[in-house]
């Protein structure tokens, strides 16, 4: 017996990318795959610590033989798969899919819409002004994060989240069918009179920025907002004993935004209300 | 349950806010489930302190003055004070910070006078666990509470208090582990386990006792691990022998067949967790409830194998550390003995200077040693005793009665207002290089975000200032300079460069080799073949059952227990800070058949008091608190000061007090005030 369980040894399996063979161990996916040799596939639903959803269809590959193509994301890659990731077929479905998005909701806080949208040639505004689109103000009702609909994709990252995968809070769902579906709490109310302890995992997660911090929110809203003044350092939280780790985006010498890396073997990118939001004692200054 | 109360580098709006009755605006929900939903009030939080503060008298008001003014004064007062020295280190800043501060006592003041808040809070678990095992550490990682069977939580409600640990359990318990949660109270925690163990307060021990009893008789100890690896099982059977599950029943209030169910959950585990916070830490004999605890471990061989083990649950961001860098009284950096001359004659090698061949006092003998006399002076960086400790108007008097005290801080704390000199500091986890070691005794780096205001200094700059003044010379070029000669002395943390912390996200101790990992549990020795691999026997823990010294009478009827809430923190210094939604300040907590019987109503405003003072506070009605059980936090203690009701009954061993047990009385104030 070895002190630390090893797990199960895993094998190597060789698929052939775009005519190249490429070997990933077994259990890995085609997305794995992909991004191992380099190549770009986007994704929006696909979250690095939650199980596949395949709600976008955004990242889906051709597989030979497969009658559909298939999303990269949840798909497990198998020995002499012939993948191809750049064909006409995959760029049209990837450029309706980003067509259907963009039309509905706004991706404009979405990283990497906009340079997918320019490479697969995407027209949202092909359906005219008349397409159907979320038009909803942003809910500001309470001082740590924002909720916006009209940006939000339906990808179910932050019920996952929120739910069994990390928080087992259970605060927010999907309710409604169809174009009505959209993500509540209970009874739709207010966060406030909600079960939501403000955890911000939800936050972390979402891949449009549906759901911001109230600082990002503000401080778009009044222009300040610039990612490329603010400094990232990950450093450990001051709160109890548990040592998770923070990453601190700062912008003019202020904690603007706080993540954590979604590798670290404490917090796999989790934090609760007071690591993630109670950062404002440091700048009290005067 | 809840976590020390200390550190000035916490908190919650301390500007008095009587002029807004609690609750104001908001109907509280009686539902139990949360009892949260309050609207936090605007909070009106402490700003940082940005340059030196001196004054020549303590009935003198403050003034401005340069850091050389202060350091010379405070160079001049420690001087005069040797002899009469203690030194309030802070289990929140940086390890390396932990190191400098223990070695400024030890060399520039020739003393062993140096601990920290650990001994409001876990005193007793490095205590117990030290005894039995040898070392004061946790022995299992996070991770394996996600691959165990059965976890016990034990006066421990993570899921409030260590939220991002009880993520890992929840994962543990999704892939089929079963949870027992022992706890007066029916906690968030609770909601999750197959059963709760609703014990009185202050039972732990029997309840420990009759557990151990049970696995005896039902013929499920580990045998082969008693016999190999433990000494004293005779006097251990023969100790708990009285604790039938029917006597255990009525004084722990448990039911018998509760008790039977979780005894032989986990002694027919093939692994199991056993986790505990402040509810076995902070009575009166918290070393002993640990010990009790352990003595589990050791009759079912639930220690040393991975996902085996005993974890207690830190409070604080470096408590693990602050001892591990010998800034307790009894240790030198390392964990190692100040007792022992060969450790002694190394550390005094390395630092050219004699160490003290004694222990030295630990917090609350040093609170006691102001009271007769013997201490007269005090450097206090970033705590925050005088709102921490039990009985608070005990130590805010003891405070005041200092011929010198010197407070090292981000903010101007009720402690610090007692200073003739405040000095302005960093806040070590944003504004500081450094490492910090948590609960699974990984150590991991902290890194300088912000700029700090003003005139902040470092606080090993500040130290190393004073030791220059006191004419010792230490050139430190950095954090990792610090490290690096902490690493030369600490045999357990020799591996851990800089690079290697970075490469690997933290490394946990014991790390002796620079090219190589240990696992992630401690004891493994316990089960090899080879006698002398094994090691010193773990010893069962000889402890008996000593109720909690405030007892309930007709007068003071009701047992108050102290906790934590999810959102606040310790004395609210530093949670206060931000404006959490679930914040609803402080209430007295009761249970719903209390709450009828005293006919008062949620939102009621109360008086409450022990034989030690009395608060007013407004009253919550909470479904998860037995009759007879109050629940109150120290996280506002501008509002409501709970300190003033705990008891300074301390634990002999670790000097932790009794803050999880008093008794206390409710009354109606004479014109109700009911806030709806």
């Amino acid at each position: 017996m070895t002190a630390v369980p090893l797990g199960i040894p895993r094998r190597l399996v060789e698929v052939s990318l775009d005519g190249r063979p490429v070997r990933v161990p077994e259990g890995a996916t085609l997305l794995d795959a992909c991004r191992a040799a380099g190549k770009d596939v986007p994704t929006l639903c696909q979250g690095d610590t939650l199980r596949p959803k395949n709600a976008c269809r955004v990242c889906v590959v051709e597989v030979e033989g497969s009658r559909t193509l298939v999303p990269a994301c949840s798909r497990r890659a198998e020995p002499g798969m012939e993948v191809r990731t750049d064909g006409e077929r995959v760029r049209h479905s990837r450029r309706l899919v980003l067509e259907l998005l963009a039309s509905s909701v706004d991706l404009s806080t979405t990283p990497g819409a906009a340079g997918w949208i320019e490479e697969y040639g995407a027209r949202p505004d092909r359906f005219g002004p008349d397409a159907a689109r979320v038009t909803e103000e942003p809910r500001v009702d309470n001082e740590l994060y924002v909720r916006d609909y009209a940006k939000c994709i339906l990808c179910y990252k932050c019920v996952d989240a929120c739910g069994e995968q990390w928080q087992n809070t259970f605060a927010i769902s999907v309710c409604g069918r169809g174009f009505d579906a959209r993500i509540a709490v209970e009874h739709d109310a207010p966060l406030p009179e909600s079960a939501c302890v403000y955890c911000g995992n939800c936050v972390e997660v979402c891949p449009t920025g549906a759901l911001a911090f109230r600082s990002e929110f503000d401080m778009r809203a009044a222009g300040t907002w610039d990612e490329t003044a603010q400094t990232v350092t990950t450093t450990v939280c001051a709160y109890c004993g548990v040592g998770c780790n923070l990453t601190l985006h700062v912008q003019d010498n202020e904690i603007v935004k706080v993540t954590s890396p979604h590798d670290n073997p404490v917090t796999h990118g989790n934090l609760c209300i007071k690591g993630r939001f109670g950062y404002q004692h440091v700048q009290n200054r005067d | 349950m809840k976590e020390p109360r200390t550190d000035g580098r916490t908190g919650a709006g301390r500007t008095p806010r009587t002029d807004v009755p609690a609750g104001t605006g908001q109907t509280p929900r009686t539902d139990g489930r949360t009892g949260r939903r309050g609207r936090g009030r605007a909070p009106q939080p402490y700003t940082r302190l940005t340059h030196p503060l001196v004054r020549d008298a303590r009935d003198e008001p403050f003034r401005r003055a340069g850091w050389d003014e202060a350091l010379d004064r405070v160079a001049r007062e420690l001087a005069r004070a040797r002899g009469a020295f203690g030194m309030f280190s802070c289990a929140r800043a940086t390890n390396e910070m932990n190191y400098v501060a223990q070695k400024f006592a030890r060399v520039v003041m020739g003393t062993n006078n140096v601990d920290s808040c650990n001994r409001t809070c876990h005193a007793p678990s490095v205590a117990g666990l030290s005894a039995a095992f040898g070392s004061g550490g946790g022995t299992s990682s996070y991770e394996e509470i996600e691959h165990t069977d059965v976890i016990l939580m034990w006066g421990s409600n993570a899921r409030f208090a260590h939220p991002i640990f009880f993520q890992h359990v929840l994962k543990g318990i999704r892939g089929g582990a079963r949870m027992y949660a022992v706890d007066p109270r029916r906690t968030s925690t609770a909601e999750w386990a197959e059963s709760w163990l609703g014990l009185d307060v202050g039972t732990d021990i029997p309840l420990a006792h009759a557990i151990g009893r049970e696995i005896i008789h039902a013929g499920l100890v580990n045998e082969a691990f008693v016999a190999r690896a433990t000494s004293g099982f005779e006097e251990y059977r023969a100790l708990v022998e009285p604790w039938t599950l029917s006597l255990a029943q009525k004084v722990t209030g448990v039911p018998a067949r509760a008790i039977r169910e979780l005894a032989h959950a986990y002694a027919r585990a093939e692994r199991a967790q056993l986790c505990w916070t402040l509810g076995i830490t902070e009575h009166h004999n918290g070393t002993d409830n640990v010990r009790a605890l352990i003595n589990l471990s050791l009759l079912t061989g639930h220690v040393g194998r991975y996902g085996a083990g005993l974890q207690p649950l830190r409070g604080q961001n470096n408590v693990q550390g602050g001892g591990d860098m010998g800034a307790i009284p009894n240790r030198l950096p390392g964990f190692q003995d100040i007792l022992d001359p060969v450790a002694r004659e190394k550390f005094e090698s390395a630092w050219g200077a004699p160490v003290e061949p004694h222990y030295g006092l630990n917090l609350t003998e040093m609170f006691e040693a102001m009271e007769e006399g013997t201490l007269r002076a005090v450097y206090c960086i970033g705590e925050n005793p005088a709102q921490s400790e039990a009985d608070s108007e005990q130590a805010l008097r003891r405070l005041r009665a200092l011929d010198f005290l010197v407070v090292q801080d981000i903010f101007l704390t009720l402690t610090a207002e007692q200073a003739h000199v405040v000095l302005p500091a960093t806040a070590g986890w944003a504004e500081t290089e450094g490492t910090t070691t948590n609960s699974e005794r990984r150590v991991q780096r902290v890194r300088r975000a912000v700029v700090p205001p003003g005139e902040a200094r470092e606080d090993i700059d500040i130290l190393c200032d004073l030791a220059a003044r006191l004419g010792h010379q230490w050139k430190y070029a950095d954090a990792e300079a610090v490290w690096n000669e902490l690493r030369s002395l600490s045999p357990d943390h020799h591996g851990m460069t800089y690079a290697r912390l970075e490469e690997h996200q933290g490394i946990q101790w014991p790390c002796p080799s620079p090219d190589r990992l240990e696992p992630g549990f401690l004891h493994g020795r316990l089960w090899e073949s080879d006698p002398g691999l094994r090691g010193r026997r773990a010893p069962f823990g000889i402890v008996r059952h000593d109720p909690p010294v405030d007892l309930t009478d007709d007068a003071y009827p009701i047992r108050l227990t102290t906790g934590r809430r999810l959102d606040s923190y310790n004395t609210g210094v530093q949670s206060g800070g931000f404006a959490s939604p679930l914040r609803r300040g402080e209430y007295i907590e009761l249970s719903p058949e209390d709450a009828e019987r005293y006919g008062v109503v949620v939102g009621e405003r109360v008086q409450v008091a022990s034989r030690r003072g009395a608060v007013v506070a407004p009253v919550w009605v909470d479904p998860a608190l037995r009759p007879g059980l109050a629940f109150m936090t120290m996280h506002f203690p501008d509002e409501v000061d709970t300190n003033q009701l705990t008891i300074e009954a301390n634990c002999p061993i670790a000097g932790t007090a009794e803050f999880k047990a008093s008794a206390i009385r409710i009354d109606k104030l004479p014109v109700a005030t009911v806030v709806r």
